[in-house]
């Protein structure tokens, strides 16, 4: 007798389970086509860091040349900032800052020293190239393309 | 072509017009079974499957033929040449033979035998010698237990699927498939009694085709890929190609036993054979992507202990049921 029981029981298990692949059958697709759809990146996605516009004048970058990225980073990977002073104005403006993107392990310690909030995680995440010179980025350069664009 | 005719006579000129008929039907069938099966799976997971090769994907399974062409054939060291060379051969003259004695409609069959239901049991029984031909020909210790595996599997299985047969032959009094069908007219006999029987034949079907959850003698994740591991590109194409129209074989006798072959309404009888058939086929690649494998004690106690002992039952019953 309770080998009919089981038989039955069994034979409620597999219709359930056919049950579920039904309705996964039916259900939505959920792959993304990448190349031809993207998802939408979240905001705490972590690229290179790329450099702020000031609010006050959006052509340049917030960046005041302090140094303290380069100090901070445990890595190393910021190789070199460089900037002048303008005219008639009390702090530096960057003209070069370069990141070494290959060493670079997306920490964030250099935006959180930054102390006038001039870095900021970008968005990219499709980078590739056969050389890794092509990942050492000037932020400067960077930042005025983006705002060409 | 009337010379042709008048030489070798028309039974020969029709058998070999059916012969062609039915290969093309095979491979035809097996490349589709492919994209069918890739494309349940992939919906089934949620995924989209093959889509990029022609509209829906439904060029892949050529492009798929054209890449085994291309490869290389390997022949491992040390394996018995004669029996490895022979297994792939041997796996698809049988599923040819089986086709000829199918009616897909009232005028399409190759050729009406009154015993073709012996002779589709008795080749598909043939299929277990090739594989395990192929099990012991490629000197792999995961190909031959594959190959004992469904040795054994088959063994257990051809039983009751004998047996549920058997009962509809109760019915009809003949062994020929047409007088079959066409003993169907006043209804199916899934539903005159016999569906005890669909179930069992169901079930010893999908284990004959060592389809999943009875796919022990394969078993990707054990036995690597069980009796045709060694077998390279068109060598393992043909046992794929015998594997998928096995599924179809087994569909197509259940359609012509329970589900009236091509008997139905409005459209014509061969749309009504293949609609019935490719639902079946279908239902066990749906098998495939919900069940897991049994254990092997499972699926042979399962055979032994249940599905015979209903079979027996079913028979007697059905035998008893006609005297009164």
């Amino acid at each position: 007798m309770t080998n009919v029981v089981e038989i039955i029981k069994g034979a409620i298990s597999l219709i359930s389970g056919l049950c579920v692949t039904t309705k996964a059958f039916f259900s939505p697709v959920v792959t993304v086509q990448y190349p031809r759809q993207t998802v939408k990146i979240s905001p705490r996605f972590r690229g290179h860091t790329k450099l702020v516009a000031d609010e006050e004048r959006p052509e340049r970058t917030k960046c005041i040349v302090c140094g303290m990225c380069e100090r901070t980073c445990p890595s190393g990977s910021i190789k070199q900032i460089e900037g002048e002073k303008l005219e008639g104005e009390k702090k530096k403006t960057a003209t070069v800052y370069i990141l070494n993107y290959t060493t670079c392990s997306q920490c964030g310690l250099c935006v959180e020293t930054c102390p006038v909030d001039a870095l900021a995680f970008s968005a990219d995440y499709n980078v590739t190239s056969y050389m890794k010179e092509d990942f050492y980025y000037d932020l400067v350069k960077e930042f005025e393309k983006r705002k060409k664009a | 072509m009337n010379e042709i005719i008048q030489i070798v006579g028309k039974e020969t000129v029709r058998l070999v017009i059916g012969l062609i008929g039915v290969l093309i039907l095979v491979v035809v069938n097996a490349l589709m079974l492919t994209w069918l099966e890739r494309k349940i799976s992939g919906h089934i997971q949620r995924r989209i499957g093959p889509k990029e090769v022609g509209p829906f994907g439904l060029i892949q399974p050529i492009a798929d033929g054209l890449k085994l062409l291309g490869k290389e054939i390997l022949t491992p060291a040390n394996v018995d040449k004669p029996l490895y060379f022979l297994a792939p051969v041997l796996i698809f003259i049988p599923v040819l033979v089986s086709f000829v004695v199918i009616p897909f409609d009232v005028c399409l069959q190759v050729k009406d035998i009154n015993v073709g239901i012996l002779v589709i049991l008795a080749f598909s029984s043939l299929s277990v010698l090739s594989i395990l031909l192929a099990g012991w020909g490629s000197n792999n210790k995961y190909s031959l237990i594959g190959a004992l595996r469904s040795v054994a599997q088959n063994i257990a299985y051809e039983i009751p699927l004998l047996l549920s047969l058997l009962s509809v032959i109760f019915m009809t009094n003949s062994l020929s498939l047409k007088d079959i069908v066409e003993a169907q007219r006043e209804g199916w006999f899934i539903w005159k009694w016999q569906f005890i029987a669909f179930l069992v034949y169901f079930i010893a079907g999908v284990a004959e085709t060592n389809r999943t959850p009875f796919d022990l003698p394969e078993a990707e994740s054990e036995l690597v890929a069980g009796f045709h591991t060694e077998y390279s590109g068109m060598r393992f194409a043909l046992f794929f190609l015998a594997e998928y129209t096995n599924i179809m074989i087994i569909s197509a006798v259940a359609t012509v036993f329970f589900l009236g072959g091509y008997l139905g309404p409005f459209l014509p009888g061969i749309v009504w054979f293949f609609i019935k058939t490719y639902l079946l086929v279908a239902i066990i690649m749906w098998f495939r992507w919900t069940f897991p494998r049994v254990r092997f004690d499972q699926l042979l106690n399962f055979s032994w202990k249940i599905l015979i002992p209903v079979a027996f039952m079913n028979l007697i019953a059905i035998g008893g049921f006609l005297k009164l």
